[in-house]
């Protein structure tokens, strides 16, 4: 067998993703001017794998989507290439690009979510057993990162919700907390931050259940890339995209709100709501224009809107609450 | 050191600051600026006037160590009107692309964001620098006063460097580098003044 663990291959001898991606489109092409296209694009990745054995053999397996009415219309893409070359992965390193360059390393399989806290009885999640649990559905979503740049994804998952009814949590649990996958060795980078690694985040319950929080497998119809969270993240379209957790390991469900990565290092930059909101500044900058990416320079400038425009799904579940306190 | 070494140097140092510049251009012209063009023209206007202020103040520590090396002094000038411009593209970068020409935006900015207000007066204080810059204005001020005028430098330095921290994540380090060379370089100038002053002192004239 071929399969080895991660800290027993140099980085010297991961084969740089930009190669790899090129072999295995080399092979696809070579492949499906001969043989049926879907066996040969299955072929290619397992050829791919017995060339270069590496860890991070699954990002970009199609994926089979059924459509879904709560897909946002009418927003041009982003480009794949953008959306997995411009990420904010700190584990990964703090420049852009430099999840896509670092992220090889991520073991995405075997993959388990443990679940814990208020619930009947704590349960581990295999990733292969998740990713049956329901269709998948390609969602597009409005994506607003909090330094003021926003991007269009066209997600696969379901809602999290039917992942949560499946963990059975009691009625003690108030809030859901999200925990990263964290190895110092992986993940070197890390220690470019101060940040207290796994990286932690959390919903109230309510949010968590909210059918438009999306448990993501994929992107662009494909597993997704490493870089972008790989092999299972949630989506929170209408909060600022650090909420966003990515490479998920652990889901607890917890009785008061929990502590997250973020609002740990600058409670008055991050708040633990971060609802996407064009009327509260983050102290250092105005949340009233976003950046989109992909388009020139002077084109890039638009409004952002309230709840990244998905208040109609949204807007209910703060009803009450003072949105420039609990930003 | 002969005239054509001379000149021979000062084109490369030309291109050398110009090297930032023409790939912004050469970028913008062919669409490929990266996934945020806006940010990618903001982070490299700043981190080169970053790198030329810090390569700017390295001249006198280095020329006071090797005295050898003392017509290092003719790039000085070059190099700090090559900062102020790229201060003022970065500004610039400001100004248009994330105020959007927004008076009332910007006001709010420089009030409300220190990063802003601090990089506001980083600017300003290069700004009399450069309009000093000329051998007229030397002359025309005295070698004493436009000394200490230009002092302001290591203000500017100061101010570009916090800048840079307070428009970062916190925890982020990645402007720890440049710091740490500022501050040897301006720790340098107080230590080797006293160095001097103790060779004076044990050396009989």
């Amino acid at each position: 067998m071929l399969i080895r663990k991660p800290s027993d291959i140099p980085s010297s001898a991961i084969t740089p993703k930009e190669q790899y991606l090129n072999r295995r489109r080399f092979l696809r092409n070579v492949a499906s001017g001969a043989v049926a296209v879907g066996a040969a694009a299955l072929g290619a990745d397992r050829l791919t794998q017995v060339f270069s054995p590496k860890v991070a053999a699954f990002a970009g397996t199609k994926l089979q989507t059924v459509q879904s009415p709560l897909t946002t219309t009418g927003e041009q893409l982003t480009s794949y290439e953008d959306v997995t070359h411009y990420n904010n992965f700190y584990e990964f390193g703090v420049q852009k690009s430099d999840p896509a360059q670092n992220a090889g390393g991520l073991p995405t399989r075997p993959w388990t979510v443990h679940v814990e806290g208020h619930v009947k009885k704590a349960k581990t999640f295999d990733i292969d057993a998740l990713l049956k649990l329901r269709p998948l559905e390609e969602r597009v979503y409005r994506h607003r990162c909090v330094e003021a740049w926003s991007m269009v994804i066209p997600w696969v998952g379901y809602s999290l919700s039917e992942f949560i009814n499946q963990c059975e949590p009691l009625s003690g649990a108030k809030y859901v907390q999200f925990l990263s996958y964290y190895n110092s060795g992986v993940q070197r980078w890390a220690s470019q931050t101060t940040i207290d690694w796994p990286y932690s985040e959390g919903l109230r319950m309510d949010e968590a259940m909210n059918p438009l929080t999306l448990l993501t497998f994929g992107l662009y119809g494909e597993v997704l890339p490493n870089q972008n969270g790989a092999p299972i993240r949630i989506v929170v379209p209408w909060k600022y995209g650090f909420k966003s957790a990515k490479s998920i390991v652990r889901v607890r469900f917890v009785d008061r709100q929990p502590s997250t990565t973020w609002n740990e290092m600058a409670s008055n930059e991050y708040g633990f709501y971060s609802n996407v909101n064009p009327n509260v500044d983050h102290p250092r900058w105005s949340q009233k224009v976003e950046r989109r990416i992909g388009l020139p320079f002077w084109q890039q400038r638009r409004a952002t809107l309230m709840f990244n425009g998905y208040g109609d799904q949204v807007a209910s579940l703060y009803t009450g609450m003072d949105l420039r306190k609990d930003f | 050191m002969p005239k054509s070494i001379l000149v021979l140097l000062k084109v490369l140092v030309w291109c050398a600051c110009l090297w930032a510049f023409v790939n912004l251009v050469w970028g913008a012209a062919t669409n490929n600026l990266g996934p945020d063009p806006t940010a990618t023209i903001t982070f490299s206007t700043g981190l080169a006037t970053l790198r030329l202020l810090t390569i700017s103040l390295a001249i006198t520590p280095v020329r006071r160590l090797i005295p050898k090396l003392n017509w290092l002094i003719r790039f000085r000038r070059l190099l700090g009107l090559f900062a102020f411009f790229y201060a003022t593209l970065h500004m610039l970068t400001w100004v248009a692309l994330y105020a959007g020409f927004d008076v009332n935006a910007m006001s709010v900015d420089i009030l409300k964001r220190r990063y802003i207000t601090v990089g506001m007066a980083a600017w300003l204080l290069l700004l009399p620098l450069a309009a000093t810059s000329t051998n007229w204005a030397i002359r025309k001020m005295g070698g004493k006063c436009w000394n200490r005028l230009h002092k302001l430098v290591y203000l500017a330095a100061v101010c570009g460097v916090i800048h840079y921290w307070w428009q970062v994540k916190p925890g982020v380090l990645t402007p720890l580098t440049i710091t740490l060379v500022l501050g040897v370089l301006l720790l340098a100038r107080p230590v080797l003044a006293w160095s001097q002053r103790r060779r004076v002192r044990t050396v009989p004239a």
